[in-house]
């Protein structure tokens, strides 16, 4: 068993010192020991198996980890799990709602905003909270929120497209309720 | 009722894709997604030093550390005949090093533990000791007299050379020369690039005991490659191996060939009995695995004074690195190196090419390249730039005057391949007014009486994609078709299985448009599946633009064999001979009595309810598709670009590629092929950047040193198409993966030199870094890129 | 990719953190924004044998003016907070004009300008930037409290004099003498590479004529360098043209660049005196079309 992370039991008495830490994820609440040194992509993809995160390079450039942490985006590479005690973090899964995608996630669809995949949930995170902060962004500014976030394959102009479809969409569905 | 083509999702539709769903769910299924009962974890000790004797390993502290549960060296390997293995270009490398390391990031050792953090602190106690000796870095190094012999492992390996090769008309391209008006000369280095996946290579090796079978997950292209190499390099059944190559976070040639953290892995579980999980980190990705290009050039043109190209001399050497693991199938030592030249009416031409070892990582042709053809493309564009400028003729005259005209096909090029269609004016033309050349050349020439310098480059090129054909084309012997296989249900969905392997083309979406195209059954009926060599038919996996060449071809001739027999079955149900029925998208009817006919979904009920007397049931089938030639698709990329004369910045004012891929099957993809190798074009020109000292330290071995182009900087694109279709293809298509990235890369240089014209530099080897143009266009020479890299002592 | 073992301690207070550090005899290191921290724990280039993380220490995520002017940045203030500050540009031109170019966006959600200074790389732009300023770091320990001018606080690669027990709490940016003006240029490979050279003016003007002046280099040296040379040359004048020419050359010939595969040595001290001009000839310009 590894010493990393454990779901709590009694037996959780190990040699190697943890800590016991409370997370909200998507919504939901776990409570969990781990190890000081521990990732927090680690613990969301191991200990919370939620492999929509993904991790892509050691030096906290790439942005496959990229996950929404009290709403604002976060490399989960480079925060440590036992930081997020007390804290709430979003990954791609809690994107959509039981019933519907996001627009974000829509537009990402509709645009051929990708292509492998690797680099697309930490991409939407990234988006859903620039149009969280600023609903009506223009094509320079979704590029500059987009600049920590690297995509291989697709040359980011139709990731572009599609942020600012999903935006005009969001825009719709607020102006209408 | 005629059935509308792009509606059922066939040829022609930009049908949204299927894997989308999944993957925007953050729903994919990598490698490191998947995790078995019991598995283990690996890590690798890499070597520190380029070259090194290695005097004694010493694993006591490893062992040590509490949840270690096997600890891997070279002379472990060696015990179970696993220290080398064979290359995909019949040389050997280590797996794990036992006497020398040959370069920096080499496989010494490798832990298995309960997870990759002990697995690393465990390899961190790991005490190699090293003897340094001199690295290697450069083929002029490897070829001076009295370098250390990198191969002395090697029967017959006095030095470092690794092949000494040269194809086309010596003789014939001697006399071009002598009777030529002007000589235009070149020299350069196509530097080394990385593919760099976001995702690294990875594996998850299961040996189960009980049945004796070896399943292995990995991030491979090539799946039935990897099962007949491991069946031959851990000598196992090939029946009981099962390769599983999931989704993959893209591969552009790096998920090729075959790693040796795959093969420890492999071992690993084999001895312990347990899944055992490898996940290379990104230093361990950019510093051991395959890479593309670092090739020099010293190239020259015949020309008659008006342009015309009479004669091609080239010559290259090659840097291979340690071990000589090319992954590619032709006969030719140096690729498709002589597919140079190919859209130019040329009558003759010569090419040497000689390959080094070097104490540098291995591989060679990965990348986003047909095999050598980003190189051979890159210098033709270069030097037909640099020809352009010694006449004093303008760049897009002097193609017009050479290209191959468009009633010339199929034309034998100047090194012998046959290319097979073509209207190369008609796409030079389209991007000339897509860019506003002439508008452009006026802007040009009013910046430059203000001190500004702007510049265009163009690059044209056809290139061969889709190896093989059998009888040129193999890997360790295996013949280059590929294959497909069809199951039509008796509801009329269906499944279809293929030897390609989608890294984000798009295979589930594209493949089903094939047979909707061919069957008329709606894309959406049909699920596609690739990467398990237990359900997938052999094939040859997914790179060098093979998969709609090749693959796709086969999905038509499949969805051909179903529709014979379907036609079989209309004529019994229509109650008619088979003369007699016609077909249409989705339909046979008897020919006298259009009214008359049966869908492809009833022929398929009845397929498994209603056979015809003495007829096989069910309506399955599989082809195997052995192309016969290449197709040559062709693009015209044309870049305009401002330099900051006080910096050597420069921006991408404008991009327009016009790409002719033939016939195509979801033009939304096509254009995200074409986005995506225009940015990596443009990351090579502009950043991407591996290089090494002269003690041969990799320089660019994580990505705050190989960098990797964003959102910010990338230039927008302006897409046009022409379609030739490929008269070979069933379908017309000629394959797009990778055009852009091979003709991209001399639009910016060629650009960037364009604007430089009248400085006195004639080449800048790329990537086009500020420090380095600046230093082009004030020292008015050429800038060598080439390692090692000046730094200070 | 997996950092070494090291023990975690989460305190509540400055006064808990010093003695945190305290106890921890150098072995100890602060987390804070962790954004360069932990890339080089993973890469195994750091192994620190505690971690004292200073998040969960309430009130020190500011950045504000008092009302002389003096403006504070908290050791928890993140680089974005700077970047998204919409009335930075006015009072503190020349952290508006490098906010934006620490790192990427998203390392910028969590990496604080105090943890900047105190990683100490010679390629990080916020020390610059605050020599330029002449600003302070402010640093607790168990015997109280100092000022160390960051100039004097950034002692070589990678090291600054904070004693092993004492906790940098904030910067502090000294009020104006005059009307401050300034700018920050970095030449990168791309958006969010370290610097190739990277330059921080601030000029302080009164009336037309400068009162003070600083000039900050990043990435041309062993650790962040001081151009101060450079910058006397411009006090008292008006930042005529002789002036500029001169406060290049001086600040080219203060820099000591390395070649590499960033740039020549040459090429590195040519960027810098190019954008010590640029800036202040932008300077010139947008006080003339003030007067």
């Amino acid at each position: 068993m590894t010493s990393l992370f454990s779901e709590v039991t009694p037996e959780a008495a190990n040699e190697v010192a943890v800590k016991r830490i409370t997370v909200g994820i998507n919504g939901n609440k776990r409570t969990v020991d781990v190890e000081p040194r521990l990732l927090l992509a680690h613990l969301i993809r191991q200990g919370f198996k939620l492999t929509g995160t993904h991790t892509g390079c050691d030096t906290t450039n790439c942005g496959a980890c990229t996950v929404l942490f009290d709403g604002v985006p976060a490399k989960s590479c480079t925060v440590l799990a036992v930081q997020a005690n007390g804290h709430e973090v979003t990954t791609v899964e809690g994107l959509a709602s039981a019933s519907e995608l996001h627009p974000v996630q829509e537009g990402f669809k509709d645009e051929h905003g990708l292509q492998c995949g690797f680099c697309t949930p930490g991409m939407m995170l990234t988006a859903k909270a620039l149009l969280d902060e600023n609903p009506d962004p223009t094509e320079d500014e979704v590029r500059w929120a987009l600049s920590g976030n690297l995509c291989r394959c697709t040359g980011y102009q139709n990731i572009v497209k599609a942020v600012l479809g999903a935006a005009a969409k969001l825009r719709e569905q607020n102006g209408a309720s | 009722m005629t059935i509308d083509e792009i509606k059922i999702g066939g040829l022609g539709a930009s049908r949204r894709r299927v894997e989308d769903n999944r993957f925007i769910r953050g729903a994919g299924n990598y490698v490191d997604d998947i995790v078995l009962p019991g598995m283990l974890h690996m890590e690798i000790v890499r070597s520190p030093l380029a070259h090194a004797r290695i005097k004694s390993i010493d694993v006591t502290a490893a062992w040590a550390i509490p949840g270690v549960r096997l600890v891997l060296t070279g002379e472990m390997m060696a015990a179970r005949n696993l220290a080398w293995m064979p290359t995909l270009s019949y040389d050997t490398q280590a797996v794990l090093a036992t006497d020398k390391v040959r370069f920096q990031g080499q496989e010494v050792a490798a832990v298995i533990a309960d997870d990759p953090y002990i697995a690393k602190d465990a390899c961190e106690a790991i005490i190699v000791d090293y003897e340094p000796l001199p690295a290697i870095v450069n083929p002029t190094q490897a070829m001076a007299a009295g370098a250390p012999v990198i191969r002395d492992d090697k029967e017959n390996q006095p030095d470092n050379v690794i092949f000494d090769w040269d194809v086309g008309d010596k003789d014939g391209t001697d006399r071009a020369f002598a009777a030529a008006d002007v000589v235009s000369e070149l020299e350069l280095h196509y530097p080394r690039s990385h593919p760099s996946p976001i995702e690294t290579c990875g594996s998850i090796a299961d040996f189960d005991r009980s049945t004796s079978k070896l399943t292995v997950y990995m991030t491979t292209q090539a799946p039935h490659i990897i099962r007949a190499a491991v069946a031959l390099v851990a000598e196992l059944p090939e029946h009981m191996i099962r390769i599983v190559s999931p989704d993959l976070g893209g591969g552009f040639g790096n998920k090729v060939p075959v790693y040796p953290g795959y093969v420890v892995s492999i071992l690993a579980s084999i001895l312990l009995e347990r899944p055992v999980k490898w996940i290379e980190d990104k230093t361990g990705n950019l510093i051991s695995t395959g890479f593309g290009r670092d090739v020099y050039l010293k190239g020259q043109l015949a020309l008659r004074k008006d342009g015309k190209i009479l004669g091609v001399r080239m010559q290259t050497e090659s840097d291979h690195g340690a071990f000589f693991s090319d992954a590619q199938p032709s006969k030719f030592k140096i690729g498709l190196m002589h597919s140079a030249f190919a859209c130019y009416d040329v009558p003759t031409a010569h090419l040497t090419s000689r390959g080094f070892y070097t104490n540098k990582a291995p591989g060679g042709v990965a990348y986003r390249c047909s095999f050598r053809v980003t190189e051979a493309m890159f210098f033709q564009e270069r030097m037909v730039q640099a020809a352009a400028d010694d006449l004093g003729i303008d760049q897009a005259e002097i193609r017009r005057l050479n290209f191959v005209r468009d009633d010339d096909f199929p034309h034998r090029t100047p090194f012998g391949f046959l290319t097979d269609s073509g209207q190369y004016g008609k796409c030079l033309e389209m991007g000339l007014e897509a860019i506003g050349y002439e508008d452009f050349l006026k802007q040009k020439e009013e910046a430059k009486k203000n001190g500004r310098l702007l510049g265009i480059g163009i690059s044209t090129m056809t290139e061969p994609l889709g190896a093989g054909n059998s009888r040129e084309y193999d890997i360790l012997g295996i013949k280059m078709f590929d294959s497909a296989e069809l199951r039509v249900h008796m509801t009329g969905k269906a499944i279809l299985r293929t030897g390609a392997k989608s890294q984000g083309q798009g295979h589930e979406t594209t493949w089903a448009q094939i047979v909707a195209h061919e069957l008329g059954i709606p894309a959406e009926d049909i699920v596609v599946e690739e990467g398990d060599t237990d359900t997938a038919p052999f094939g040859m996996g997914t790179y060098a633009s093979r998969s709609t060449p090749v693959a796709g071809a086969a999905v038509s001739m499949v969805s051909r064999k179903i529709r014979a027999k379907a036609r079989k079955i209309a004529a019994h149900l229509l109650e008619v001979s088979e003369e007699d029925v016609e077909w249409e998208l989705g339909r046979f009817f008897v020919r006298s009595a259009p009214d008359l006919g049966v869908t492809i979904q009833e022929c398929a009920n009845a397929a498994y309810s209603n056979i015809p007397d003495g007829m096989e049931p069910g309506l399955e089938n599989n082809a195997y598709y052995d192309p016969p030639n290449l197709t040559w698709p062709f693009a015209c990329y044309i870049a305009t670009v401002e330099i900051d004369p006080l910096t050597g910045v420069w921006d991408v004012l404008n991009m327009v590629a016009v790409d002719d891929c033939g016939v195509r099957i979801n033009p939304m993809i096509v254009e995200g092929q074409i986005m995506g190798g225009l940015t990596e074009a443009y990351a090579m020109a502009s950043m991407q950047f591996i290089t090494f000292d002269s003690e041969g330290n990799c320089v660019g071995s994580n990505y705050m040193d190989y960098l990797l182009p964003t959102a910010w900087e990338t230039p927008g694109f302006e897409l046009h198409e022409v379609v030739t279709p490929c008269p070979h293809h069933p379908i017309g298509a000629k394959g797009i993966g990778e055009c852009a990235t091979v003709g991209g890369p001399a639009a910016f240089v060629n650009a960037v030199m364009d604007a430089l014209q009248g400085a006195g530099v004639r080449n800048i080897d790329m990537p086009l870094l500020p420090d380095r143009v600046y230093e082009g266009l004030t020292e008015g020479r050429d800038v060598s890129g080439a390692p090692p890299i000046r730094t200070d002592a | 990719m997996y950092p070494s073992r090291f023990s975690y301690e989460a305190p509540d207070t400055v006064e808990e953190a010093i003695e945190l550090l305290r106890r921890g005899q150098g072995e100890a290191k602060v987390l804070a924004g962790g954004q360069s921290l932990l890339p080089m724990m993973k890469l195994r280039f750091a192994s620190p044998g505690t971690l004292i993380d200073i998040n969960n220490i309430p009130g020190l995520d500011y950045h504000r003016a008092d009302s002389d002017g003096t403006y504070r940045i908290g050791a928890l203030c993140r680089h974005a907070q700077l970047e998204k500050s919409p009335d930075l540009a006015a009072s503190q031109p020349t952290m508006a004009a490098a906010a934006h170019t620490v790192a990427d966006p998203i390392v910028r959600n969590r990496g604080t300008l105090v943890g900047s200074i105190c990683h100490a790389d010679p390629q990080g732009d916020w020390a610059s930037v605050m020599i330029s300023l002449g600003a302070s770091v402010v640093a607790k320990g168990p015997t109280g409290v100092r000022s160390v001018a960051v100039a004097d606080f950034v002692s070589g690669p990678f090291q600054t004099v904070l004693a092993s027990d004492e906790l940098a709490v904030e910067a502090v940016v000294p009020a104006p003498v005059g009307v401050r003006a300034g700018g920050y240029l970095k030449l990168e490979r791309r958006v969010g590479d370290f610097a190739t050279a990277g330059v921080a003016v601030s000029v302080e003007f009164s009336g037309s004529s400068v009162a003070r002046a600083g000039i900050g280099l990043t990435g041309v040296g062993s650790s962040t360098i001081n151009a101060a040379e450079a910058a006397a040359a411009l006090v008292g004048g008006s930042l005529s043209e002789t002036d500029i020419a001169a406060a290049a050359e001086l600040a080219a010939a203060a820099s000591r660049p390395r070649s590499d595969h960033r740039g020549s040595e040459s090429y590195k001290r040519h960027i810098v005196a190019t954008f010590v001009s640029r800036i202040l000839t932008s300077l010139q310009l947008s006080t003339q079309e003030v007067a």
